[in-house]
């Protein structure tokens, strides 16, 4: 029988910030892209995007955040995935984060950072190259 | 990933990570998903499966939010699947529902799942039946399918829930809507939405004008329901009525129900087998080709070819 994957993607918006344009913007476009994608809406916490990710079975997730509160919040997201076992969802991040904050990001996990002026096709070639392969 | 044994026994013992990965392969068709299915099988017949459909924007996903915190104020355990349409152009699909109910995310005793339809018919996706089952077998007490907004025709619902309650909201249209065949004939429960706006007494009347007009005597009367989604209005008497329904089901007809869904079933899994056979076969032979461009040129209809394959197949009907 044919098997007919399609990858499935959460867009989540963690912490205190209402400014959702961006993630809808990028969601479009994953959704443009033919894949299925997941909004959890605002002001999520860490719990929610994880429980979130671990329902919904996602190979990718996409952290949009403009409110400064990276350093705090995307450790405790990394941390709680791997408290799950999900080591091998695709995590990248978006929004406003400063260029001298990536290093420190990248080391926690999250595989590449967009920031503003990223364009949309950049962002789906780089899910489509780097989805975990699933078995 | 683990091996689909391990993922049924998860599945069994409520783990959220096994549901989730036996929904994933269900949905993607992939070949372990008719032995996790034969597996769990046993297990499912506990919950107690409810349709919500109704037209796009009419509050549906709001209204499954305040249904949830009711039953697990009663103590039950709740899953849902949120079906979305997938786009027909390029397969993807945005799936929104969840975003209405987020806050229960983090509640053990709930589990949430979006879908998208694949280009599925008739308001919910080709995996939406077994999902349900695995969330039965998982111990779920209520399993909760939110169809895609759907308008007069998308009535699949039937096959899946045992108790269908159809949404509206008041002005979306006149009685001669009500009327109309297809959705309005499934409800088992019909709920006004948005009751604080203006017209919902209309609508609601509209709705119990277009009952008084079923000749036949039916043993269960659909009720008409007033709820206001946002606020839980109306949220604890709709739920009243879903566990009347459910004792009326037990008590009359479930197993005449039953026996209908179990038919249905056979004769879908039958198709599927029977076409998947033969298509195989006909790949394999390298002439698939061959009929779809007699199809293509007029010579054969498809009808016909289906006849002469079974015939094949199956040899000589009667």
């Amino acid at each position: 029988m044919q098997n007919q994957r399609k990858i499935r993607v959460l867009i989540a918006k963690p912490g205190l910030d209402s400014h959702d344009r961006g993630a809808k913007i990028i969601a479009r476009a994953l959704r443009d892209a033919g894949m299925e994608v997941i909004y959890t809406g605002l002001k999520q916490t860490p719990e929610q995007i994880v429980e979130t990710a671990l329902q919904e079975d996602v190979d990718v997730i996409g952290l949009s955040i403009l409110s400064g509160a990276h350093k705090t919040l995307f450790p405790m997201i990394m941390e709680l995935l791997k408290q799950k076992g999900l080591t091998d969802v695709l995590v990248v991040a978006g929004g406003i984060i400063p260029e001298e904050d990536v290093p420190e990001m990248k080391k926690l996990g999250i595989k590449e950072i967009f920031g503003p002026g990223t364009r949309t096709d950049k962002i789906v070639q780089f899910v489509f190259e780097n989805v975990p392969k699933r078995t | 990933m683990p091996k689909i044994q391990e993922i049924a026994r998860g599945v069994l013992a409520g783990d959220r990570r096994s549901i989730a990965r036996a929904i994933t392969t269900i949905e993607n068709n992939s070949p372990k998903a008719q032995e996790l299915i034969a597996s769990i099988f046993p297990h499912t017949g506990n919950a107690h499966i409810i349709g919500l459909t109704g037209p796009p924007g009419s509050g549906k996903s709001t209204l499954i939010d305040k249904i949830i915190r009711e039953y697990r104020r009663k103590g039950k355990t709740v899953g849902v699947i949120a079906v979305d349409p997938t786009s027909p152009f390029t397969g993807g699909a945005f799936l929104g529902d969840r975003i209405r109910m987020q806050e229960l995310s983090t509640d053990q005793g709930v589990f949430i799942r979006s879908m998208a339809t694949r280009n599925y018919l008739g308001g919910i996706a080709k995996a939406t039946k077994n999902a349900a089952k695995v969330l039965d077998a998982a111990g779920k007490d209520v399993v909760i399918v939110e169809t895609v907004g759907a308008g007069q025709s998308e009535v699949e619902i039937i096959k899946v829930a045992q108790t269908i309650v159809v949404l509206f909201a008041p002005g979306l249209g006149d009685e001669i809507q009500a009327i109309k065949a297809g959705i309005m004939e499934i409800a088992d429960i019909f709920v006004v939405n948005k009751a604080d706006r203006a017209n919902a007494d209309k609508a609601v009347m509209d709705i119990q004008a277009m009952l008084q007009l079923n000749n036949k005597e039916k043993k269960w009367k659909p009720p008409v329901l007033k709820t206001a989604a946002l606020t839980g209005e109306g949220v604890p008497q709709l739920i009243e009525r879903i566990e009347e329904h459910r004792l009326f089901l037990e008590k009359k007809f479930e197993r005449k129900r039953s026996r209908e869904k179990a038919e249905a079933e056979l004769v879908e899994a039958i198709k599927e087998k029977v076409a998947s056979s033969i298509i195989e076969e006909l790949k394999r032979e390298g002439k698939l080709e061959e009929f779809l461009q007699k199809i293509l040129e007029k010579k054969m209809d498809p009808a016909s070819i289906a006849e002469k394959l079974l015939n094949r197949k199956f040899g000589k009907q009667v």
